[in-house]
């Protein structure tokens, strides 16, 4: 088997006294598309931010591509080819559309920190920002500044920025919180085109987007997964349905 | 272009204006002939200083900016930079006399540039992993730090009658040996178009963009590869590098450097100045630069109480209009863009010729008071507005009052006609 491109092993998170993610084990393989699904304060978000070193773990492995992690800064984990998007919109308001993905190109094609490269003569990063723009159906809004956006329309530069660095492992948090169902619908469509070949681990609540989506759900209760498998079975285990599934899925249907 | 293309091949280019340059010349040529022909306007050696001062601050506040509003971090003690690149060039000069070193004066505030930078480099190197209350209480401490050694290191900063020199013991460049007024200005003019260029260049690399992405949200730009702290650290040493230029003009055109140079208070001015002109243009603190020159030194020689003006003037600025002169003169920009900025000149003259006339009134009132208190004794007479007038008589009082109440109120009464000319020049479309 070759290596997966994310791998977690005893990974254990406290705050004070109490532990939030109380060791996790969990394997993603290459171009996996995989949910991680769970009732209100499971621990997800603070799941997303142990892999992306938003927050130091209190003890386990993150490996991305066999490559151990530890001690490396958000922005050393994004060189190596990891993006993530937050929960709470997190993009740069002030500026426009097309500099937020520009921003989001710099590091991915070599600029580095130059102050001898003139941004705005390089065909490569207009181009690719616009090639991103067009994908995230956000041209016509190039200019505006990107606070001034619908929070549909910042949901989706969220995402764009996420991907415009190349990275091969997508982390979407919560891409479609609070939204109508047809923006969910869009947004959907979207992670399925911009996430193509690559691998994608999402938090989500929207079981209709989770098992549109996902070819393997991991549930996370209390800080421990539960259960990891494909949408199907997952489905139909009574443990899941105890604890998590079964009153979401009734509600639903 | 050596760029790797990584756009998706499906789609033809859409060829922007990318190749072409992007930079917008015209205010650049404008601003070149004014700085060429103004010594003809204004030909007086006092005007050549005055204008010699605000090209320095303007370089000065400019270089601040690079912090405060394009990298979000806010510097109390940013005079250090300006002063220690001073000092250093006014060492050089007296090496250049001392020991006949063949040096062309016009080089030197490059090496004023490099020391301001070098300096930088070493407080930046801890200063600058925040922007927040942390970056700027160690801009603080360390402004008070070499404050604080000026007097300790005598040799360097000359105690507290500072250091001079004396500029003319330079190489003659191409025959020029700046023993005139004019020729500092125009090596001056020149430090500032070239430096004033390149700090607008360098905000539009891929570091200084990231400055600005750094400063709306640090968090998500570590999140796309850079470190916020080395993208803080580029602009602060950048910054460094162009108020060392600005204390090597000093230096040449002053010939004269003391602790002034780099205390707090004239930290706090550049504040002053930045804030005032405006940090969210490139323009803003030039703008500012400008005005707070011009008050400085020609209300300056009117009356003794400029500062409390200027201060007015500062507060005022903070309250109601945030982005400063420059956003103020944005704001009209969609107006003029929606042809209807024509209709807002009417309503401007309604309301802002008599509140200029109430201000004035009470700056009248103000500068009586200060007559009134602070005259010596015996000394009753006093002129304001060319005129001539007993400052303990009661009838003077009565007048500045009635004049500062009457503008006043009538700025007041026609306030809301202008509110209502402003929605409608901004107003897209419609009946005019």
């Amino acid at each position: 088997m070759s290596t997966p491109a994310l791998e977690l092993k005893g990974l254990k998170k406290s705050f004070g006294k109490a532990e939030i993610i109380r060791g996790i084990d969990l394997s993603i393989g290459k171009a996996e598309r995989h949910a991680i699904i769970g009732p209100n304060g499971a621990g997800k978000s603070t799941l997303f931010n142990l892999i992306t070193a938003r927050f130091p773990p209190t003890s386990g492995t993150v490996k991305l591509h066999g490559e151990d992690l530890a001690g490396l800064e958000p922005y050393q984990i994004n060189r190596k080819g990891l993006s993530r998007s937050f929960q709470i919109t997190n993009i740069f308001p002030a500026m426009t559309v097309f500099e937020n993905v520009r921003c989001a190109l710099l590091w991915a094609q070599g600029y580095r920190y130059s102050f001898w490269h003139l941004v705005a003569r390089s065909h490569s990063l207009t181009e690719g920002a616009e090639a991103i723009l067009d994908q995230i159906n956000l041209l016509e809004r190039r200019n505006l500044p990107a606070g001034t956006l619908s929070y549909a329309e910042q949901r989706a530069l969220e995402i764009g920025i996420t991907i415009a660095g190349g990275a091969d492992v997508i982390m979407l948090d919560e891409p479609t919180a609070g939204m109508s169902h047809s923006e969910t619908d869009y947004i959907t469509d979207l992670v399925l085109k911009v996430t193509e070949g690559k691998t994608l681990i999402m938090v989500e609540h929207d079981m209709g987007v989770v098992f549109g989506l996902a070819d393997r759900i991991s549930v996370l209760v209390y800080g421990e997964i539960i259960a990891t498998n494909t949408p199907e079975l997952v489905r139909a285990d009574p443990k899941v349905q105890e604890a998590y599934l079964g009153a979401a899925l009734e509600a639903e249907h | 272009m050596t760029d790797q293309i990584t756009t998706d091949p499906s789609r033809p280019a859409e060829r922007m204006r990318a190749g072409s340059l992007s930079l917008t010349v015209g205010p650049w040529i404008i601003a070149a002939l004014a700085l060429l022909v103004m010594p003809f306007i204004f030909t007086s050696n006092s005007a050549l200083t005055i204008m010699n001062q605000m090209w320095i601050t303007v370089i000065f506040a400019l270089a601040y900016n690079m912090l405060l509003g394009q990298g979000g971090m806010l510097s109390f003690g940013h005079a250090v930079y300006m002063g220690l690149g001073g000092f250093f060039c006014m060492h050089l000069m007296n090496y250049i006399e001392d020991y006949g070193l063949a040096f062309p004066l016009p080089l030197l505030p490059l090496f004023g540039g490099l020391f301001g930078m070098g300096f930088a480099m070493l407080i930046g190197s801890f200063s600058t992993s925040g922007a927040g209350t942390r970056f700027a209480m160690i801009s603080l401490g360390v402004g008070e730090l070499i404050a604080a050694c000026s007097v300790i290191i005598v040799a360097f900063f000359g105690g507290e009658e500072g250091i001079s020199g004396d500029r003319t013991y330079g190489l003659p460049f191409f025959g020029v040996e700046f023993l005139k007024q004019i020729e500092v200005y125009y090596l001056i003019s020149f430090w500032l178009m070239l430096s004033a260029l390149l700090m607008y260049l360098f905000s539009r690399t891929p570091v200084g963009r990231m400055a600005n992405a750094v400063r709306d949200n640090p968090e998500r730009a570590q999140f796309l590869g850079y470190s916020a702290r080395w993208v803080r650290f580029y602009s602060f040493c950048a910054s460094g590098f162009f108020c060392g230029i600005a204390g090597g003009l000093f230096a040449i055109s002053y010939e004269i450097l003391t602790e002034e140079n780099l205390n707090a208070a004239s930290s706090g001015v550049i504040l002053l100045v930045t804030f005032l002109g405006g940090v969210g243009f490139f323009f803003g603190p030039i703008i500012g630069a400008i005005a707070f020159t011009l008050l400085q030194t020609v209300l300056g020689l009117q009356t003794e109480l400029w500062a409390i003006y200027v201060g007015a003037l500062f507060l005022a600025t903070v309250m109601f209009f945030p982005g400063g002169l420059a956003g103020l003169m944005m704001m009209h920009v969609p107006a003029y863009k929606l042809g209807k900025a024509g209709g807002l000149v009417v309503p401007y003259i309604k309301t802002l010729v008599p509140a200029a006339i109430g201000i004035l009134g009470i700056c009248a009132l103000i500068e009586m008071i200060f007559h009134y208190r602070h005259g010596a004794t015996g000394d009753t007479e006093m002129t304001l507005f060319w005129t001539t007038f007993d400052s303990h008589s009661i009838l003077p009082w009565i007048i500045a009052a009635a004049v500062a109440l009457f503008g006043i109120g009538i700025a007041r009464a026609t306030a809301p006609a202008m509110k209502e000319a402003w929605d409608e020049a901004n107003t897209p479309g419609g009946a005019s």
